[in-house]
């Protein structure tokens, strides 16, 4: 008998261990099994991105739509050029689509929130948002503003 | 002068002895040829023992820590008007950091402590060579159950002190300080990764269970056979445990979260 009870405190304790850790992976880290990772690439030029990393999210209407998945040097613009992946399931978006880097809250992360346009062409893998609207950076707001007063 | 040579190489050669034997140690009792139907009782003993006995210190002290960490972050983080954060700095100083090192250190003192003392009062009395009198490997009997034990619990133990810390600090931040469950929960799952966060605090504990079972082993086997050099096997074992799990933290998050 006093075996028996050891053995089920055992099993307990591994248990609770095990549940403890599938409790972290959901709960705690949001781990989502189905997560979807297709979709097609889209691009966009920015004259600058003040601070998106990749794997930021690229919204709409502050729903999740898809994902940055890389970020370069345009050379023969000398701009910024990100390539969005937008999931599959999202097949609504019209060539003339603005983007806009965005933030989240006063100190939270920028992202990239796409205005749909009013065309009947949809975009396509491979092809870019020609609209686009760049990070406001504080410094260059604050510089317009004295320049704005001085020239008052 | 060549006396405090002499000492300084004393010292060192019994180090480097004592790293060897260490290393005898667990080869011995690890690789030696194993027999899982006669271990797996000893196992679920020593389980019970080193893990069961363990699960209320631990319990109780990530609840208790996870409802600081809650009211601390709740404190410093309304002067910026970003207090829904809270849950987010919760769950991530507890899951990278707090979890393994404070499950750890209590481990240590918990489990390694009575491990090292039982040890080495079983040497002291002679145990241990009766057992290889009458044809026991004590390696296998003892010590194998011991370090596995150890070696399995203190992961478990980890993760039961994050998901009770985390609860705590829910309980002070939603239900006390009434932050919106809904921004908690979710500011946390939106910045805990599964696999970066989550998962290195796994590897984390499970490091530091097995480098704390091991110097318990270690200290209780190589002790001096008196009740003097019991305990101050016992404190051995804490104290190099306690050193060996924080500064092998500094190199472990050096390596996991330091990106280069």
């Amino acid at each position: 008998m006093r075996i028996r009870a050891l053995e089920i405190s055992v099993g307990a304790l591994i248990l609770a261990g095990m549940l403890a850790m599938v409790a972290l992976a959901i709960n705690v880290s949001g781990l989502n099994l189905s997560q979807k990772s297709g979709g097609y690439s889209v691009y966009a030029r920015f004259d600058n991105i003040g601070g998106l990393t990749e794997r930021a999210k690229v919204s709409m209407s502050g729903v999740q739509i898809g994902q940055v998945t890389a970020i370069r040097i345009d050379r023969k613009r000398l701009m910024a050029e990100v390539e969005m992946q937008i999931f599959d399931d999202v097949d609504y978006l019209s060539i003339d689509s603005s983007a806009q880097i965005l933030t989240a809250g006063l100190l939270g992360e920028k992202y990239i929130g796409i205005t749909p346009g009013f065309e009947d062409d949809l975009l396509e893998n491979g092809m870019t948002i020609e609209d686009t609207q760049s990070a406001l950076v504080l410094e260059e707001i604050v510089g317009k503003f004295l320049f704005n007063k001085v020239s008052e | 002068m060549i006396q405090f040579l002499q000492q300084l190489g004393a010292t060192t050669v019994n180090r480097v002895a004592a790293v060897g034997r260490a290393g005898q140690l667990l080869s011995q009792s690890l690789i030696a040829k194993p027999a899982p139907m006669m271990m797996l009782p000893l196992l679920v003993r020593q389980l019970y023992f080193i893990g069961v006995l363990s699960l209320v210190i631990i319990i109780v002290s990530g609840l208790f820590i996870g409802m600081v960490l809650g009211l601390q972050g709740y404190t410093i983080l309304v002067d910026y008007g970003s207090e829904q954060a809270v849950g987010q700095m919760v769950a991530l100083s507890l899951v990278r950091e707090l979890a393994p090192v404070v499950t750890a250190l209590l481990f240590a003192g918990r489990a390694g402590s009575a491990v090292t003392a039982e040890i080495g009062l079983m040497k002291a009395t002679e145990q241990l060579a009766s057992y290889e009198m009458i044809g026991v490997d004590p390696m296998r009997r003892i010590i194998a159950p011991r370090l596995w034990a150890g070696f399995i619990s203190m992961p478990l133990l980890s993760m039961i002190f994050a998901i009770v810390g985390i609860w705590g600090g829910s309980l002070v931040a939603v239900d006390w300080l009434g932050i919106f469950s809904g921004s908690f929960w979710a500011n946390m799952q939106a910045s805990v990764s599964f696999s970066e966060d989550v998962l290195n605090g796994v590897i984390k504990s499970l490091v530091f269970g097995f480098v704390i079972i091991w110097i318990a082993v270690f200290q209780g086997n190589d002790c001096v056979p008196t009740s003097e050099g019991i305990s101050q096997a016992t404190t051995r074992t804490v104290v190099y445990s306690s050193l060996a799990i924080l500064g092998l933290d500094f190199i472990l998050t050096a390596m996991m979260f330091g990106d280069f």
